[in-house]
């Protein structure tokens, strides 16, 4: 597909784990047979807990992670199973925002430096277009060029991460990768980065994909969601659709678990999930989600549904997905 | 009202550093009757774990208690000796933490763990003691109780390990759970089960709860009443509904207005975050007057120089703020 901007064919990584004299060598499936699209310009929302493989899917976008099966098409860039891309041209089409931007940035370089060095690595030698660049970038995440000579400590934690979020954008990517982009940051300041996200995203036409486990986040940035639990997308759909009339069990037991103080989500209390989600290591057979699923039947526990479509562009790997609660 | 079963009145708390003194939290004074659950509510350094150590008598160097009082069912504990406070703990006042693998002994089988409170605070044999920890095992809905008591913490999952430390609190029955974000560490679905757990638990056994956590939507949802601190003061405390009904003072009304919350893109549309500007100030350099002037979209010159007194609001409530209504 010409027109998209990344495309996930039956996407696996898996990971060998474990030590053949104690107990034998497992296979991790971290993340098992994804097929995704995304287009220039778009948000994708992408949900799960810790251990759906959301981040190795992440890493394996960043052309970090070889696949075991399947193939990534990112800005028509081949990745697959031995063909890694070239880093250089990788750089140029995704970058990635981290979670913790204290973590993520070198406590012993400037701003300026942070956002010089990609510039530099990349063949642009002459000073002064740098430095209108770093300057540039960092006036649209709302630093003041003065601030250009401060290490990453004497910023507050909202600063830094417009520092992240100018760093992933200094090279013009088309595609940012958000892990978690506000969860570390206090309360209060949230909503100017969420802000300064989607100026961002018009002002240059960038696409995102949006992994956080905050659904009101997601359901405010993106066009498309989808769903991950222990590897595999179990739904994916418009932010309408999976918020007005999901249609996965464990898509609505993510909703009913938000705390609602206005009462004012569709979603009743009795989809919530039961017990807790099975290692990835030894998934449940059938579908992964049957122990904890108020629709369980023996069918699930037999078989694993396939990704169907539920209506246009909407899709829920439930064998009840027609069944309305 | 009759008697509270706890008091706070005017608690000041002095942290130590850097050759000066400051308050870390000033003028806290709220009350919890029987049975009641009861939230706190503020960003990262706004004073509101430490408030809660107070009440347990477990602040420690540089954080130590300069004035006020703390009264737990008639008795005051503010000067209490090491000796009684720890009689107090686990008996009366229990304690949960958000990480419950460092709040647990590694070296220690949960069964053991559970079973040392009722050696030392009901001077059961070790016997009998291992029985009713087995019992609590099963009340904190913990599958296959009689194998998991000889499992080591990690053995457990996060949310197990969190279910065995609410176990361990409320072994005693005590009168009053204190509860510092307890499930921050926990994935939603899980987080969902823990707060409906406690929940039902307190209201079975007749507990009162002091909830701390950053996370507005999830305390208004679970406690009758909240108080929102900032910077070290209560700026607001008002009943649960009411808080997101009515906001009264700035902060919380910034608060509250700030987060995306599910359901509000589908019926209005997306609209643009309200941002509360600027950050959060650090404990060195409060602002002289109300602490939140800077970043207020009210403030006027008495602000900048004189704290704002409390105003009672209706149904117990109070805000502290010159402009309130």
């Amino acid at each position: 597909m010409a027109d998209m901007l990344l495309s996930l064919d039956d996407l696996a990584v898996h990971f060998k784990v474990g030590n053949a004299l104690a107990g034998g060598v497992k296979t991790l499936k971290a993340v098992d047979g994804v097929t995704l699209d995304i287009k220039p310009g778009e948000c994708l929302g992408l949900v799960g807990e810790s251990g759906c493989g959301k981040s190795t899917l992440a890493l394996a976008i960043m052309g970090l992670l070889p696949p075991t099966r399947g193939t990534i098409d990112v800005g028509g860039q081949q990745i697959g199973r031995g063909t890694m891309p070239d880093r250089m041209e990788m750089a140029r089409t995704v970058q990635m925002v981290f979670q913790d931007p204290y973590a993520s940035l070198n406590p012993r370089q400037t701003v300026r430096r942070t956002l010089a060095d990609p510039l530099r690595i990349h063949g642009i030698t002459d000073k002064a277009e740098v430095e209108a660049r770093v300057i540039d970038m960092m006036a649209k995440v709302g630093l003041r060029p003065e601030q250009a000579d401060r290490y990453p400590h004497e910023f507050s934690g909202g600063q830094r991460q417009r520092i992240g979020i100018a760093r992933a954008l200094i090279l013009k990517p088309k595609l940012v990768l958000c892990d978690e982009p506000v969860s570390a940051l206090d309360v209060s300041i949230r909503a100017q980065i969420i802000n300064l996200l989607l100026e961002l995203k018009d002002e240059l036409g960038l696409s995102y994909i949006m992994i956080s486990h905050d659904l009101g986040v997601v359901e405010h940035v993106s066009d498309r969601v989808a769903v991950m639990y222990l590897g595999r997308i179990v739904e994916q759909g418009g932010w309408q659709e999976i918020f007005e009339d999901p249609r996965h069990p464990y898509t609505r037991a993510l909703i009913a678990a938000i705390p609602d103080p206005f009462h004012r989500a569709a979603i009743s209390a009795q989809a919530k999930a039961k017990g807790e989600i099975a290692s990835a290591l030894n998934p449940p057979p059938g579908c992964h989600f049957h122990p904890r699923c108020p629709l369980k039947a023996d069918l699930c526990v037999a078989e694993y549904p396939p990704l169907d479509a539920v209506a246009a562009g909407h899709r829920a790997a439930c064998h009840f997905r027609d069944r309305v609660i | 009202m009759s008697t509270p079963l706890l008091k706070v009145e005017n608690l000041r708390i002095a942290l130590a550093g850097g050759g000066a003194t400051y308050n870390a939290a000033e003028n806290v004074s709220f009350e919890i009757g029987r049975g009641e659950a009861f939230g706190l509510v503020g960003e990262s350094g706004c004073g509101k774990s430490i408030t809660a150590l107070a009440v347990m008598g477990l602040l420690r160097r540089p954080l130590s208690l300069a004035g006020g009082r703390i009264v737990l069912d008639g008795q005051e504990i503010q000067d209490a000796p090491p000796a009684e406070m720890r009689r107090l703990r686990g008996k009366r006042i229990a304690m949960i933490f958000q990480e419950p693998m460092t709040a647990l002994n590694p070296l220690s089988p949960v069964g053991r763990q559970i079973a040392e409170m009722f050696v030392l605070h009901q001077g059961m044999g070790w016997r009998e003691a291992m029985d009713r920890a087995e019992d609590a095992l099963r009340q904190v809905r913990v599958p296959s109780p009689e194998r998991r008591i000889k499992d080591y913490p990690h053995q457990l999952s996060g949310g197990m390990r969190q279910r065995v430390m609410i176990a361990i609190a409320l072994a005693c029955g005590p009168d009053l759970l204190v509860a510092d974000e307890p499930t921050t560490a926990l994935d939603v679905t899980v987080q969902a089960e823990i707060i409906d757990l406690m929940a039902e638990l307190c209201a079975a056994k007749g507990t009162a709860i002091l909830m701390i956590s950053h996370d507005l939507g999830l305390v208004a949802n679970m406690c009758k009443r909240v108080a929102v601190m900032y910077a070290g003061r209560i700026v607001e405390s008002q009943v649960s509904d009411a808080i997101f009904a009515h906001p009264t003072h700035p902060y919380t009304r910034g608060l509250v207005d700030s987060l995306p919350r599910l359901g509000e893109r589908s019926r209005r549309g997306r609209q643009r975050l309200r941002e509360i500007s600027g950050v959060v100030p650090s404990i060195a350099a409060y602002p002289a007057g109300c602490r939140f002037n800077p970043r207020c979209p009210a403030v006027t010159d008495i602000c900048r120089t004189n704290v704002p007194e409390i105003t009672p609001l209706p149904a117990d409530g109070l805000v502290r703020c010159h402009h309130h209504g």
